[in-house]
C-alpha cells in the first residue's frame, strides 16, 4: 500500500498558553516548532499499515510525507524520515501565503501525480484547529472520507474498516480505497491499527515511535524533493482572511476552600449553581 | 444583508439540540437584514419538521429520505450544496459537532466556498460578516472574514446559546434529495457503538462532573453518585480516556468536546492546556485535586486540595444532607 501523509509544523502545543498578541498580530516567538501531534499520529498509522509490527524495518509499500512551508520545515520532514517514512516532499511557501483550502487544492494535484492508495491526515492542526483539509481534499478528489479515525483495520490494499470517534460513540465504516482518512488520538493505542502484515496478537507500544540515532543518520540519505506551489495549483487565492488576533479575557482568580462543607456553601450562596 | 441556510442535525428522527446553536448564529447573522432557512435531511425529517416551524425561519425545507439516515457525509453533502445553490444562500451554517465538522468542509469544497470552522461569535458590520474563532487551544482569538461569495461556517455549541422558539409558523416544504456522491458507493456504514446513557449530553448539560486519570478503575464508582446527585453529565480528561477508565466520547478538551456548563467539577484532573481549552468557558469551575500545584487551580473558581477518594463521597453526603 502506498500512503501519502500531509504534515504541518505548529508552535509547541504544550506551551500554547505562551502565545502573545502584539498590535493585533499573533506572536509565537520563543515557542519551538513541533510536528502537529495528529500528523505524527498519521505517520505512525501509515508505518503500522505498511509493516510487520514484529519486524518493523522492512516497509511493505511506501510512505511519503509532504509539507507546505519554508525551508526550515525540512527539519520536520527529516524527523519523519527518521521514524521510517520513505520519501519526503516540501512544497515551498511562506506560512502566511496559504490557507487550508489552498493546501487541499494543491494536495489534489499531488495525489493525482503520486497516486497513493490512501491519504492519511491528522484530524486537525492544533494551532488553527480548523479540521478542514482532509474533508476538502476528499471532495476535490471525489474520494470517500473517513474522519476522526480511532481505529483502522486494513483488509489488504482494497479496503479499510474504520472506527470513527464521534460525539455519541464510535461509527464503524468500511471504506474502499483510494480514500482520505483523518486520525484521532486513540489511533496510536497498542492495538488500534491492524494491518494484514502484522499478527493480530501483536501490540505496539502506546504512542508514536521515536527515531533511533542510526535511523536519523540514515534518513539524511532519503530523498527530500522540493516543489513550488505553482507546480501544483495555478489558483493560490486565499478564501479566508485573518484580520487580527486578540487574547481571551483572563479568568478572575479563584479561592481555595478548606473542606467540602465550605465548597457546598460557596456553591449555594455565592455561585448559586447548586 | 445575508441569507443563511441552517443545516440541522438529526438523530433518531429528532433534531438534535446542537442545531439550536446554529439557529442562534443565523438570527445574529441576519440581524442586519436577510432571512434564514432550516434544512432537515434524514429519515423521519418530515415528522421532526413540525417543532422547527416556530423558530422564525423563512422556511423549513425537508428532505425525508431513508438513504440519509446514517448521516454519511458523501450522501448528505450533495443535498446541502444543491439546496444552497438553488436558494442562492450567502451563508451555510452547521454546528461544529462531529457531524458538522465532518460535513461542512466537504460542502464548502463543493461550493468553492471559504470555510470558517468552530467560530465563537459573529459580527455584522455593513452587511459584512466577521467571525471570531478560538485558536491555539483557546489561548488566542482570531478575527477573520471569508473572501468568497458563498460562505460556510460551523459554530461552537458552547458559545452560541441554544435558540428558543420565537413563535410563528414557518412554511414546511419538501425538497428534492440530490443523488449521493459517487464516492458514497465506496462507503459501507456498519453501525454505531454508542453507550446508552440516561445522563444529559455533554453539550447540553447544566452541570458536568469530569474525572481524570487519578480515578483509575474507580472512575464510575466515584463519579456516578456525584453525577446522580447533581443531575450532571460525566466528562473525562484525555488521560482517563486513553487509559481506558472512561469511553473516548466523554473526552473534554481542545480535540474532544468543548463545553461551557453553569458548573464544571474537575475531579483529579491536573489541567493540561488541551483540557483547559475544552472547559474554561464554564461559568463556575470547581477543582478537587490533592496536588496544590496542579494547573487546574489557575482556572478554578473554587479549589479544594484534598484526596478525591475522600472528598467526593463527602461532597455527595454534604449535597444530600442539604437538599
Amino acid at each position: 500500500m502506498k500512503i501519502l501523509v500531509p504534515l504541518k509544523r505548529v508552535a509547541d502545543p504544550d506551551n500554547a498558553n505562551k502565545v502573545k498578541v502584539n498590535a493585533g498580530k499573533l506572536v509565537t516567538t520563543g515557542l519551538e516548532w513541533k510536528p502537529n501531534p495528529f500528523d505524527e499520529y498519521a505517520v505512525e498509522t501509515a508505518l503500522r499499515l505498511t509493516e510487520n509490527g514484529t519486524s518493523p524495518k522492512a516497509r511493505q509499500g511506501e510512505v511519503v510525507v509532504v509539507t507546505f512551508g519554508p525551508k526550515e520545515c525540512d527539519t520536520t520532514l527529516r524527523a519523519m524520515l527518521g521514524t521510517g517514512a520513505d520519501r519526503a516532499i516540501r512544497v515551498d511557501t511562506g506560512d502566511e501565503a496559504i490557507d487550508g483550502d489552498v493546501v487541499a487544492r494543491a494536495l489534489k494535484a499531488l495525489v493525482e501525480k503520486e497516486k497513493p492508495d490512501l491519504v492519511l491526515c491528522g484530524k486537525q492542526a492544533v494551532d488553527g484547529d480548523s479540521s478542514q483539509v482532509p474533508q476538502q481534499l476528499a471532495e476535490y478528489l471525489g474520494w470517500p472520507q473517513a474522519t476522526f479515525a480511532g481505529s483502522i483495520k486494513s483488509e489488504g490494499d482494497k479496503a479499510l474498516l474504520v472506527g470513527r470517534e464521534v460525539d455519541g460513540g464510535t461509527i464503524k465504516l468500511r471504506v474502499e480505497l483510494p480514500a482520505v482518512v483523518s486520525v484521532d488520538l486513540r489511533i496510536v493505542a497498542p492495538k488500534s491499527v491492524q494491518s494484514v502484515h502484522t499478527p493480530a496478537t501483536h501490540a505496539y507500544p502506546d504512542g508514536v515511535r521515536f527515531a533511533a540515532l542510526m535511523a536519523i543518520m540514515a534518513a539524511k540519505k532519503k530523498p527530500l524533493a522540493e516543489m513550488k506551489l505553482a507546480d501544483l495549483t495555478s489558483d493560490a487565492a486565499l478564501k479566508i482572511q485573518y484580520l487580527d488576533y486578540e487574547l481571551p479575557p483572563a479568568r478572575k482568580a479563584g479561592v481555595k476552600v478548606k473542606d467540602v462543607a465550605e465548597l457546598v456553601s460557596k456553591l449555594k450562596t455565592e455561585a448559586k449553581v447548586v | 444583508m445575508s441569507n443563511v441556510l441552517v443545516v440541522a442535525e438529526l438523530a433518531d428522527g429528532k433534531v438534535r439540540k446542537s442545531t439550536h446553536s446554529a439557529i442562534t448564529f443565523a438570527r445574529q447573522a441576519t440581524s442586519g437584514g436577510g432571512s434564514f432557512t432550516l434544512l432537515l435531511l434524514g429519515a423521519g425529517a418530515k415528522a421532526a419538521a413540525a417543532e422547527m416551524a416556530a423558530f422564525g425561519a423563512a422556511k423549513v425545507l425537508v428532505g425525508d429520505d431513508a438513504a440519509l439516515k446514517d448521516g454519511v457525509c458523501e450522501r448528505v453533502a450533495p443535498s446541502v450544496a444543491a439546496t444552497a445553490v438553488a436558494g442562492n444562500f450567502d451563508v451555510v451554517v452547521m454546528t461544529a459537532s462531529s457531524f458538522g465538522k465532518d460535513v461542512a468542509p466537504r460542502v464548502a469544497a463543493k461550493l468553492s466556498a471559504g470555510y470558517a470552522s468552530d467560530i465563537s461569535s459573529v459580527k455584522v458590520d455593513g452587511g459584512k460578516l466577521t467571525y471570531r474563532r478560538p485558536v491555539f487551544a483557546g489561548n488566542a482569538y482570531a478575527n477573520c472574514q471569508i473572501t468568497t461569495k458563498v460562505q460556510v461556517v460551523s459554530v461552537r455549541q458552547s458559545e452560541f446559546a441554544a435558540a428558543e422558539p420565537s413563535g410563528g409558523a414557518s412554511p414546511v416544504e419538501d425538497t428534492a434529495v440530490t443523488a449521493a456522491d459517487p464516492a458514497a458507493a465506496k462507503i459501507q456504514y456498519l453501525g454505531i457503538d454508542a453507550a446508552k446513557s440516561e445522563r444529559p449530553d455533554l453539550g447540553e448539560a447544566r452541570v458536568i462532573v469530569s474525572g481524570g486519570r487519578a480515578l483509575k478503575e474507580k472512575f464510575a464508582d466515584v463519579l456516578d453518585p456525584l453525577a446522580n446527585q447533581l443531575g450532571a453529565a460525566i466528562g473525562a480528561s484525555r488521560a482517563a480516556c486513553d487509559a481506558g477508565y472512561a469511553p473516548a466520547e466523554l473526552q473534554v478538551g481542545q480535540t474532544g468536546r468543548v463545553v461551557a456548563p453553569a458548573l464544571y467539577l474537575a475531579i483529579g484532573i491536573s489541567g493540561a492546556i488541551q483540557h483547559l481549552a475544552g472547559m474554561k468557558g464554564s461559568k463556575t469551575i470547581v477543582a478537587i485535586n490533592k496536588d496544590p500545584e496542579a494547573p487546574i487551580f489557575q482556572v478554578a473558581d473554587y479549589g479544594l486540595v484534598q484526596d478525591l477518594f475522600v472528598a467526593v463521597p463527602a461532597l455527595v453526603e454534604e449535597l444530600k444532607s442539604q437538599s
